[in-house]
């Protein structure tokens, strides 16, 4: 029996199910202080002055500092690693602020204690004297004359201008027979993951630095580190123990990380932060707050021929470690998975009083997914056709795709997926008590809504990440070790938190060397366990990763082949292998299992001439192309047209991720995304005021779905392998989010038709719900 | 600083807290036991749900000195020799944990709730979880869980 494939149950649970998880704010160090952060509470101000001569006084307090008393520790501030374009404003942002403040939540001393509460109650004792200067929240409005200037180097608060043209898109407009013409708002949302963020940091008398952080990105971090703090990278120990959740929030260079190491280096002590979950509201990045403008031309039946979009994107107060680049990762899809002719694309990134925005699962993808499915609708409207009937006019049909954007879209089959959705469904039962509610007038009406997506994952070439001006390439690194005594250990540069790498990545090594699942240990998260890696992001592990593994298990295979020949007295042409056994052909008793020529190989004895000893290898794997994910979702909403409150009656998910390794893990990771992306469309919104108080500051007013509000998922998957990569595997872990905003919203319209509404914005709660319905009677 | 003695998990224990020690704080700081987490400020999310008196409650929403004399079960309490609750069996059977953060309090509530109403329907599970977040899993595994842990088929 082969592992991949089968629903193995996670090796994770078995601790994590005891309460033996290992978080950050688990883990503690002798002689440990704590670090708490004074923070901003106006979202713009000059700061002029901060006393923290008070606060040192305090009972249990070992040290406070200001911004000023730091900034020597890290010159160049933190880093944004996508300077997207030519004219992009590369603001620097200090871990503390110095001169003055641009968001609530902007740090601007710290005080450090023997305990977390004694830190907390003499932060209270920092005098900070602010002068607070008007605040723009609203991209719009910042980029509006005479808007408050958040940074001298940054004009009319613009960060940066970005475009992509392909095709004749004017001609094209101006040929078409219909146009539609949609403008949405993406609101801003917070990422809560429910591990809230921390580090501890050690440094000892030699000045190595081991920090333990709540990060998807221990690699990129090291690097980071060293960038922002001038440690030579060698001497930087980056740990991810186990991190709960991350969904990209994770993945920055934060101010609070590089603060206790610089509080540690000059303390000689072991700092700690933890953040408080209404600290991280305002602390730990957002992600979307995007006004979208979306123009489609077509044909008269329906036939899309162009796109054109204009992004209005907020970046927050500075440019975070990708800030810029998250409306490029979804600039490629504005088209979704049709087929047309020009493009024209264009992307304004804008600075406002904000915590700063940057990758949220899914990244600039949920926000173009979202704006193509809605146009589409609009689109299907117009010309008079169904929904689906519109979908499959436009489905590009025929692979590898060479898009309107400009990339390729390794496989898919879009009508496959659509047609086993509407058959999940039920589609024609729904619609038909869809018209029987409508005649009916009854109160709580149906709708329901499509979304057919494409995204593209897996991140990623690296020559497109060159090109595109990022930072840091996107290949991924494995390496494999036999042990003497057969066991295997995996070391991975991809890793989890959450997502299930030790089970899956276990399953394909078991399937290539022949040994149990069990016997294959999986590490990783710790740069001196697992010095190379580009960590966890873009549903990258897999399609990466995975392949990278696929890649590494082959050279020990390899090697083994000529150990075991070596050892056989025959030629490694006259071997098969199947199940980790090499047998002589034609005499199949005759052979050697891969954990004996890893003992062979450990020992040494009988090596060919020339081979080094031991088995294992590593492997770096840089892809050809992105993994594109597609696929069908199809939300059932009802809709109270007395109340506006809408209820997600069912949620239908056809995914197409190609070959699949763990289906109960794959499920799983579309669950979620499922839940995020609806959640989006229902309930999650972070409000600003016009003074940028961050109203929404708590779990008590930022409304994360519990599981009273969501339905249970029906899900099934059509299977066209990547050719792309020899395992066939796409990613998965954003598919759920990103397709699954638009089909719930487009369902919340598709039931307010009987009233003519055919837009709200997100979330569509009760109260617009309600209002919409009252201004369409009027 | 008041004295505070609590059995938890079967042994008793005692120590020294500031007046204003949360429960979760004490189990956490003072007894080592990390396995409850603490996931917000605000009573919202139940990653730090235990029983008290083999009821749940969120154990940021009591100060350390209201469980004197009383009993807490964690999740580290939870296993019996190693052998995993029914609860717990099924959670990883269903694949009802990603990152595993919100699990303790999640598997807490849902024995706590299974006790109370063994044999429950979807809603009813849905419903007892209102006051439990999790962002990994969109609930639909743990709601599966539950319901297996009750006997359900699934």
């Amino acid at each position: 029996m082969t592992a991949v494939g089968e629903a193995v149950p996670r090796k994770e649970d078995t601790r994590l199910l005891q309460g033996e998880g290992r978080y950050v704010d688990n883990l503690a160090s002798t002689r440990m202080v704590h670090a708490y952060l004074v923070r901003s509470p106006y979202a713009h101000a000059v700061l002029k002055s901060v006393d923290v001569s008070a606060a040192r006084e305090a009972p249990g307090v070992v040290a406070a500092f200001t911004g000023a008393d730091l900034a020597d520790a890290w010159p160049g501030g933190l880093p944004c690693f996508w300077p997207v374009s030519d004219d992009i404003a590369m603001v620097k942002h200090m871990p503390l602020a110095v001169d003055k403040a641009r968001f609530a939540g902007d740090g601007v001393a710290v005080v450090v204690a023997e305990s977390r509460g004694a830190a907390k109650d003499a932060a209270e004792l920092v005098e900070v004297d602010y002068e607070p200067l008007p605040a723009v929240t609203d991209v719009e409005a910042a980029i509006a004359e005479g808007a408050p200037l958040l940074h001298d180097d940054a004009a009319g608060n613009r960060a940066y201008t970005w475009s992509l043209v392909t095709g004749e898109p004017d001609k094209v407009f101006a040929d078409a027979a219909v146009t539609v013409k949609e403008r949405y708002r993406q609101q801003r949302l917070i990422p809560t993951a429910m591990e809230p963020r921390g580090a501890l940091c050690e440094v000892d008398a030699a000045g190595d630095v081991t920090i333990w952080a709540t990060t998807q990105g221990p690699h990129i971090m090291r690097t980071a580190y060293t960038l922002v703090l001038g440690i030579p990278e060698a001497k930087v120990r980056v740990i991810a123990p186990d991190v709960g959740g991350g969904f990209g929030s994770k993945l920055d260079v934060y101010a609070e990380d590089v603060i206790v190491i610089a509080l540690a280096q000059r303390l000689g002590r072991p700092v700690k932060w933890t953040e408080e979950r209404s600290e991280g509201n305002l602390a730990t990045i957002h992600g979307r707050d995007v006004i979208q403008e979306i123009e489609l031309a077509a044909t008269g039946e329906g036939k899309i021929t162009g796109v054109r979009v204009r992004l209005t994107a907020a970046m927050g107060a500075y440019l975070q470690a990708v800030t810029p680049g998250v409306p490029l990762l979804g600039a490629w899809l504005y088209a979704g998975c049709y087929d047309v002719e020009a493009y024209d694309f264009h992307c304004t990134g804008v600075f406002t009083n904000t915590t700063p925005t940057d990758a949220y699962r899914g990244a600039g993808r949920p926000e173009a997914t979202y704006a193509i499915e809605r146009a589409v609708d609009a689109l299907a409207r117009k010309v008079g056709k169904d929904p689906v009937e519109i979908r499959k006019l436009n489905f590009i049909d025929s692979f590898p795709a060479d898009i309107a954007s400009g990339l390729q879209i390794d496989s898919g089959d879009y009508h496959g997926a659509l047609d086993k959705g509407l058959e999940v469904l039920g589609y024609d039962a729904v619609r038909a008590e869809q018209e029987k509610r409508r005649k009916a007038k009854d109160a709580k009406q149906l709708g329901i809504g499509f979304s057919t997506y494409v995204e593209m994952c897996g991140l990623a070439p690296s020559r497109i990440l060159g090109a595109l001006r990022y930072g840091a390439g996107g290949w991924e690194s494995i390496t494999i070790k036999v042990l003497p005594t057969g066991t295997v250990q995996v070391m991975s540069g991809t890793t989890p938190h959450g997502q299930g790498h030790a089970t899956t990545f276990s399953q394909i090594v078991a399937d290539r060397l022949g040994v149990d699942v069990a016997d294959v240990e999986f590490l990783s998260g710790d740069t001196a366990v697992v010095p190379t890696g580009m960590d966890t992001y873009g549903s990258r592990s897999l399609p990466v990763g995975g392949v990278a593994l696929y890649h590494a298990s082959e050279k020990v295979v390899e090697k083994a082949r000529q150990i075991a020949a070596h050892q056989l007295e025959v030629s490694a042409d006259d071997l098969e292998y199947e199940a980790g056994r090499f047998s002589v052909k034609g005499s199949p008793d005759v052979g050697m299992h891969v954990k004996e020529a890893a003992f062979a190989a450990w020992a040494a004895h009988n090596l060919p001439d020339g081979m080094e000893p031991g088995l294992e290898a590593s492997f770096i794997y840089d892809p050809p192309n992105f993994s594109w994910p597609a696929g069908c979702h199809i939300a059932v909403v009802e809709v109270d047209t007395e109340t506006g409150d809408v209820q997600l009656d069912r949620y239908v998910a056809v995914d197409d991720v190609g070959n699949v390794i763990n289906p109960m893990i794959v499920d799983g990771q579309v669950h979620g995304g499922i839940a995020q992306g609806v959640a989006q469309a229902l309930w999650e919104e972070a409000v600003y005021d016009e003074q940028g108080n961050l109203l929404t500051g708590s779990l008590l007013n930022y409304l994360v779905p519990s599981a009273a509000e969501l339905p249970s998922f029906d899900l099934d998957r059509t299977v066209t392998p990547s050719p792309t990569n020899p395992l066939g595997v796409k990613g998965v872990g954003e598919t759920g989010t990103i397709a699954s905003t638009p089909a719930v919203v487009n369902a919340v319209i598709d039931a307010l038709a009987p009233f003519g509404i055919t837009d709200i914005d997100m979330p569509t709660t009760p109260e617009r719900v309600w209002r919409a319905i009252e201004e369409a009677k009027a | 600083m008041p004295r505070v003695s609590v059995t938890v998990n079967g042994s008793p224990r005692e120590a020294d807290v500031e007046a204003r020690t949360l429960l979760v704080y004490f189990l956490r700081d003072s007894l080592g036991l990390t396995g409850t987490n603490v996931g917000c400020d605000t009573s919202s999310c139940g990653s730090c749900t235990v029983l008290l008196d083999g009821e749940s409650v969120k154990s940021c929403t009591l100060l350390a000195v209201q469980a004197d004399g009383h009993e807490v079960t964690t999740i580290e309490g939870l296993a019996d020799n190693g052998t995993f609750h029914p609860v717990q069996q099924a959670f990883h059977e269903h694949h009802a944990l990603q990152c595993g953060f919100c699990t303790p309090g999640m598997v807490m509530a849902a024995v706590s709730y299974l006790n109370e109403n063994p044999k429950p329907t979807e809603a009813e599970v849905r419903l007892s979880l209102e006051g439990n977040l999790c962002r990994c899993t969109g609930y639909h595994n743990i709601v599966k869980a539950i319901l297996a842990a009750s006997g359900a088929e699934v």
